[in-house]
C-alpha cells in the first residue's frame, strides 16, 4: 500500500544533508563547548558557525540568537521571561485566541501568577486586526505575543504592521514563527519583532532544538538557571549536533524557498479546489494570506477522527481539529475562535504538504477522500442527503 | 491505540441503516460534543428481531454502535436492557481510557430505544 505523509505541520523528516552535518558531533567531536581544549574548540566553532547562519537568515546579530530545546521552550522563555523581567513596568499581556498551546497555556499560567491577559479575537479567516491590538494596549502593557502563521489553518498574521504599532510603546513584541520558519521571510527588522521563536523539526531539522531570537536591549529572565550558557539566558550544555542540524536545515530551506513555495502552492491549490468541490464542505482560513502548504477543510455531518482512521487505512497521514484529536472534549480552539460551530469544527481535516509531496500524492488523495466522506455520511444520523 | 476488534467493526460496521417501521428508536449524545448514536429496533413477541444504527462520531463511537447491534439481536428486551457500556467495551477487547466516557454510549442508545418501544406499547 502507498504511504502518503501529509502532516508536515506536525513534524518533518530530517534531511539527509542535515543528518550528515550533525553526525560528526555525536561521537567524534563530542566535546563540551565550555572547555579550553581542542575538543571544546571544535564544538564551539561549530556552534558559532551555526549561530552566524541563523543570525544571517533572521537579519540579526549572532549574540541575539539563543538556542533552546524546542519551540515550546522558546515560547515559554519569551513570554515568562519577558513578563518576569518587566513586571515592575506593568502586568498586562496581549495575545490572540488562536495561538499554539505553548503560548496560550503559558499566558494562562501567568494569569494565575497575577498578570492580566487580553486574548484578541480573530475574524472568520483567522486574522488578527492590528487596530484591535492598538485598542487593547494599556499603559501597563508589557508584552504582546501574536503568532506569525497559524498551525491549523495556515493564516499569516500582519506581524510587521502590529510591530510598527508597538514601536513607540514599552511593550515587548514576540512572535511564534514556528510554522513560518523555512517558508516566510524571517527578517526580524522587517517584522518589527523583539522576540521570535522557531523550531528545527518543522523545517527538516532534528527534534529537540529551537531558537529564541532576543533583540539586543530586550530583557528576559531565564527559565533554566545554571552555567553561563547562551549568555546566561539558557543554562545547559549545548546540543551541538542539534544546533548544527538546525542551522543547516534553515539554510537549505531558505536557499530553496522560492521554488519550493511555488511548487507547494500549486499542489495546495489543487487540493483545496478538489476537496471544496465535495458537497457540504468549507475551506477554513484565508485563501490569500495562507501558508503555501496548508489545506484545512470541514466536511459537515462527519467527525474528524473517523475520517483520519479511514485515510490511514488508505495510507494517508493527516490531522484534524476534532475533539478526539485535540485532547479535550471541545474541537479546535482555532476553528471555534473563527466562528465555526462545534458540529462543523468536529469534521475538520488538515493536510499539510512538504518536500516529499508529489502530484501523484495529490491525485491519490483527491480520489480517496470523496468516497470516504460519502461512506461516513451514509452512516451519520445528521445527514439527510 | 484501538484494538483489532474495534478496527474491524469500524471498517466493516454491522447493521448500518434505519428501520422504516421500527418498534422503537433511541438517540443519545449531541453534535456539540462530537458523538450522536441513533438505534432503531424491531420487536416481535418481546424479542429484538431487527436492529440498525446510524452514528456520527469517532472510531470508538462507530465500533460500539456496530457491536451492540450484534449483541442485542435475538435477545429479549429484558436481556438486552442488561447490556452495559462496560460490557460493550469488553466485547471490543477494550477501548482507550479517553474514549470510555465520551464515545461509549451504545448501551444507553439501546436502552432509549427499548424505553421508546415500551412507551409506545404502554
Amino acid at each position: 500500500m502507498q504511504r502518503i505523509y501529509l502532516d508536515y505541520a506536525a513534524t518533518t523528516p530530517v534531511r539527509p544533508e542535515v543528518l550528515d552535518a550533525m553526525l560528526p558531533y555525536f561521537s567524534n567531536e563530542f566535546g563540551n563547548a565550555s572547555g579550553v581544549y581542542s575538543w571544546s574548540r571544535t564544538a564551539h566553532q561549530a556552534m558559532d558557525k551555526a549561530r552566524d547562519t541563523v543570525a544571517r537568515i533572521l537579519g540579526a546579530r549572532p549574540d541575539e540568537i539563543v538556542f533552546t530545546g524546542s519551540g515550546s521552550e522558546s515560547d515559554n522563555l519569551a513570554i515568562k521571561g519577558a513578563a518576569w523581567a518587566n513586571r515592575h513596568k506593568g502586568k498586562h499581556i496581549i495575545t490572540s485566541s488562536i495561538e499554539h498551546f505553548a503560548v496560550l497555556e503559558t499566558c494562562q499560567w501567568l494569569e494565575r501568577q497575577g498578570f492580566e491577559v487580553t486574548y484578541l479575537p480573530v475574524d472568520s479567516v483567522g486574522l488578527v486586526d492590528p487596530e484591535q491590538v492598538k485598542q487593547a494596549l494599556r499603559p501597563d502593557t508589557i508584552l504582546v505575543s501574536i503568532m506569525y502563521a497559524n498551525n491549523e489553518v495556515g493564516t499569516i498574521q500582519p506581524i510587521s504592521e502590529i510591530g510598527s504599532i508597538l514601536k513607540d510603546t514599552q511593550a515587548v513584541f514576540h512572535t511564534d514563527a514556528v510554522q513560518a520558519a523555512g517558508v516566510l521571510d524571517l527578517d526580524v527588522d522587517k517584522l518589527n519583532v523583539d522576540l521570535l521563536t522557531i523550531s528545527a523539526h518543522k523545517f527538516y531539522g532534528p527534534k529537540g532544538v529551537g531558537v529564541l531570537y532576543v533583540r539586543k536591549g530586550t530583557n528576559i529572565e531565564p527559565l533554566i538557571h545554571g552555567g553561563g550558557h547562551e549568555r546566561k539566558r539558557r543554562a545547559g550544555t549545548e546540543n551541538i549536533a542539534g544546533i548544527v542540524g538546525l542551522a543547516k536545515a534553515l539554510e537549505l530551506s531558505y536557499e530553496e524557498r522560492d521554488t519550493e513555495n511555488a511548487r507547494l502552492e500549486a499542489l495546495r491549490n489543487q487540493l483545496i479546489e478538489g476537496l471544496s468541490a465535495i458537497p457540504h464542505s468549507r475551506v477554513n482560513g484565508s485563501l490569500t494570506k495562507r501558508l503555501p502548504n496548508n489545506v484545512n477543510v470541514c466536511f459537515e455531518f462527519i467527525e474528524g477522527e473517523s475520517l483520519l482512521l479511514n485515510l490511514d487505512m488508505k495510507g494517508v497521514a493527516a490531522s484534524s481539529g476534532s475533539a478526539c484529536t485535540s485532547g479535550s472534549l471541545d474541537p479546535s480552539h482555532v476553528l471555534l475562535a473563527m466562528g465555526l460551530s462545534h458540529e462543523i469544527a468536529h469534521g475538520s481535516l488538515r493536510l499539510t504538504l512538504g518536500r516529499g509531496t508529489t502530484q501523484a500524492d495529490i491525485d491519490y488523495v483527491l480520489q480517496e477522500v470523496p468516497p470516504i466522506v460519502e461512506r461516513l455520511r451514509a452512516m451519520s444520523p445528521l445527514y439527510r442527503g | 491505540m484501538y484494538s483489532e476488534k474495534v478496527m474491524d467493526h469500524f471498517q466493516n460496521p454491522r447493521n448500518v441503516g434505519e428501520i422504516a417501521d421500527a418498534s422503537g428508536i433511541g438517540e443519545v449524545g449531541n453534535a456539540r460534543c462530537g458523538d450522536i448514536m441513533k438505534i432503531w429496533i424491531k420487536v416481535e413477541d418481546n424479542v429484538i428481531t431487527d436492529i440498525k444504527f446510524k452514528t456520527f462520531g469517532c472510531g470508538a463511537a462507530i465500533a460500539t454502535s456496530s457491536i451492540i447491534t450484534e449483541m442485542a439481536m435475538g435477545k429479549t428486551l429484558d436481556e438486552a436492557e442488561q447490556i452495559t457500556n462496560k460490557a460493550v467495551a469488553e466485547a471490543l477487547d477494550g477501548l482507550p481510557p479517553v474514549k470510555m466516557h465520551c464515545s461509549n454510549l451504545a448501551a444507553d442508545a439501546l436502552r432509549e430505544a427499548i424505553a421508546d418501544y415500551r412507551k409506545r406499547n404502554g
